[in-house]
């Protein structure tokens, strides 16, 4: 393919060189070859402007979102939004203590199943597997399962948990942040494990270090940093889900921190008061998203902070 | 160091195959704390054989529940959408129904229990085919710019805002899209669009609230184009450097290195790149239920009303009306998770063919 392109430049090259080796009072041909050549710079420039342009098109959202959001979200924002729960439409005040207190229980219980099981799997296909055909097969399911749909996720959760148990609960919704979780957690956990130098679990077990302990407290622990990273990354993402959760947590407008009855989460609350028809509400979704943004942006940004600064620094 | 340890008897039979060459040089001692851990730990511990083939099996299982997982689903969703599936078999895709007073067509019709999902399936490509429309050619600027031409104080931070678009929980891109796109879209842009394309049909005024085809699109544009750009600019990394200057030496200039001696090289894996931004766009979920418009007719004009089988499913799964109904959504949530899982592995191999061998940084 780089011959491909190597001779489609060297042609362009050769035509031009033809072109002042046989001057020979040809200016009308020297003047195209001094065209093509301006046209070349041109096009060169046009095409930086092009990708300088997309770059500012692609931010410009991004700014619109975030600036538009700070400032209607800060200026809705206030003690009440986290210590009271919603009030009637009509009454004044109110808060979303409840989605949050929603949000984090099932966010605890999401990666209580997603980050001990993503782990461990991502443990197999580095340490066990590697190179092998099922551990391939499993790299591509999770990769796969990462894109299937939360609303997917969502239904397929309430027909395995939901309708069994006859209502909806703050177990389910957990289960489905958990589920979701789990191929982030592996890919990188995975991705991690792979940059720990082999010497290291060579001078483990040349010390004769059992395989399981080497793989525990040597290598996972080498690679820790990542790992947390990765599982940083993952819960961010699930922390803002809210198709699998209609049909699992629910919602409640009441304080619930029972986990066999619907629970309020930050994102659901978030969908029902944007699309209500009240002023007071749509003030309410704006804090939320706010305080919802800020965890999520905490995380990526020690997620980039953590990795910038070497994650395998003990390793290597 | 070896012979400071005496204590630790090690026969060879107790060593993994994987312990590699035990009898080479280990450099100076560097965790002297983790050593003695370790010697006291062998000191106290039998045998461990049984404990290694467990943790061994431990690991595997871990790794299958994602099969697990797959396949579960599959199960439960097959299962939930037989009534459907017997109901209508094939027609649940393509077939309109006559309605007998008004004698207009009619696609899902809870009430009278005809249900046909085109308009969901219709919605859906029109939807992901309009944000892919805005989001590519964007998204392969961007990652043009990042990896060959921005200056180096630069990247890291664009590579960062690029990466928070990435983020921002759907149901906030929602909330800004109801709030800031849709009235912007209303007041602004739709008007000029009817004016200049209204002949083509697929602009007219007819809908005053300014959801639709085109604030879906615009939306899922956005949320993609992260994805999309991360990826491509991962794959043009993964292209060898000695492939440009190879193309720079020649004399070629910048854009031309670019175009033949990356773009060329990358094209496999940037067509991966937009496949899976395609499956993320079809089965975005939370935006799209917010700004469409949730109608259930077909209609040719962007800016009317329309729906996704997502957003249908977002609608209408909780208050659905009797076994049929769900089990029609049921339907409807397999036929997204078959197609997202084929878009997606297409897309994985075709990603995968290019950076093989590299190991990828942004997941």
């Amino acid at each position: 393919m780089g011959g491909d392109a190597g001779n489609a430049v060297f042609g362009a090259l050769r035509d031009r060189d033809q072109g002042t080796a046989s001057r020979a009072g040809e200016e009308k041909l020297s003047t195209e070859h001094k065209l093509k050549a301006r046209l070349r710079t041109v096009t060169d420039g046009a095409a930086t402007f092009v990708a300088v342009l997309s770059t500012i098109l692609v931010v410009t959202p991004l700014v619109a979102v975030f600036v538009y959001l700070v400032y209607r979200g800060a200026s809705s924002l206030s003690w009440d939004f986290f210590t009271q729960v919603p009030k009637p439409v009509g009454v004044e005040g109110g808060g979303m203590a409840n989605a949050i207190v929603g949000s984090a229980i099932l966010l605890g219980l999401g990666s209580l199943i997603g980050v001990p099981m993503g782990v461990a799997g991502g443990i197999f296909l580095a340490e066990f597997g590697r190179g092998t055909k099922l551990a391939n097969a499993i790299r591509f399911t999770a990769d796969v399962l990462n894109g299937v749909p939360s609303i997917v996720m969502g239904i397929a959760i309430y027909s395995l948990i939901v309708v069994p148990q006859g209502h909806f609960s703050a177990f389910s919704g957990g289960v489905a942040l958990g589920v979701m979780m789990i191929p982030t957690v592996c890919r990188t956990t995975e991705e991690m494990l792979l940059m720990v130098p082999n010497a290291v679990r060579e001078a483990a077990l040349a010390l004769g270090v059992p395989n399981w302990r080497s793989v525990l407290s040597i290598t996972v622990k080498t690679a820790s940093p990542g790992i947390i990273t990765g599982c940083m990354l993952a819960f961010a993402r699930v922390a803002g889900e809210t198709a699998p959760l209609i049909f699992t947590a629910f919602g409640n407008v009441g304080r619930n921190i029972r986990l066999d009855e619907p629970i309020a989460a930050l994102p659901l609350q978030i969908y029902v008061y944007a699309l209500s028809p009240y002023d007071e509400w749509h003030r309410l979704a704006w804090a939320g998203a706010l305080v919802l943004i800020v965890l999520i942006v905490l995380a990526v940004s020690l997620v980039r902070f953590v990795t910038s600064r070497g994650v395998m620094k003990g390793a290597s | 160091m070896i012979a400071q340890v005496p204590e630790i008897r090690i026969s060879q039979a107790q060593l993994q195959p994987e312990a590699g060459a035990p009898n080479e040089q280990r450099p100076a001692e560097e965790h002297p704390r983790e050593i003695s851990a370790i010697r006291s730990f062998l000191q106290a511990r039998g045998n461990s054989a049984m404990a290694d083939r467990g943790f061994h099996w431990l690991m595997v299982l871990c790794a299958l529940s994602i099969f697990g997982i797959v396949v579960l689903i599959a199960i439960e969703l097959v299962v939930r959408s037989k009534l459907a599936w017997g109901q209508f078999g094939f027609d649940f895709f393509y077939k309109a129904y006559i309605d007998t007073y008004t004698k207009e067509t009619i696609y899902w019709d809870p009430v009278n229990g005809h249900f046909s999902a085109l308009p969901f399936l219709y919605g859906t490509l029109v939807s992901s085919f309009l944000a892919l429309l805005m989001a590519v050619p964007l998204a392969i600027g961007v990652a043009v710019f990042l990896t060959e031409m921005c200056p180096g104080w630069l990247r890291a931070p664009l590579a960062f805002i690029t990466e928070l678009l990435a983020a921002i929980p759907s149901v906030i891109y929602g909330l800004w899209a109801v709030f800031v796109l849709v009235p912007l879209l209303r007041e602004h842009v739709n008007p000029w669009l009817v004016k200049l394309l209204g002949w083509t049909g697929f602009f007219t005024d007819d809908n005053p609230t300014g959801l639709g085809f085109l604030a879906a699109g615009v939306i899922l544009a956005i949320m993609i184009l992260p994805i999309i750009s991360s990826l491509t600019r991962e794959v043009m990394t993964a292209v060898p450097t000695s492939q440009r200057e190879a193309v720079l030496a020649l004399g070629a200039t910048r854009w031309e290195m670019i175009r033949m001696g990356v773009l060329r090289n990358a094209r496999i894996g940037i067509v991966g790149a937009i496949i899976l931004g395609l499956g993320r766009a079809l089965g975005e979920t939370m935006a799209v239920t917010m700004v469409i418009g949730n109608s259930l007719d077909i209609q040719r004009s962007l800016l009317s009303n329309g729906n996704t089988m997502a957003s249908a499913i977002a609608n209408q799964f909780a208050e659905a009306s009797g076994d049929l109904h769900l089990s029609a959504l049921m339907e409807l949530g397999l036929a997204l998770f078959i197609v997202t899982i084929i878009v997606n592995a297409f897309a994985q191999l075709l990603v995968w063919a290019v950076t093989r061998g590299t190991p990828s940084s942004a997941h």
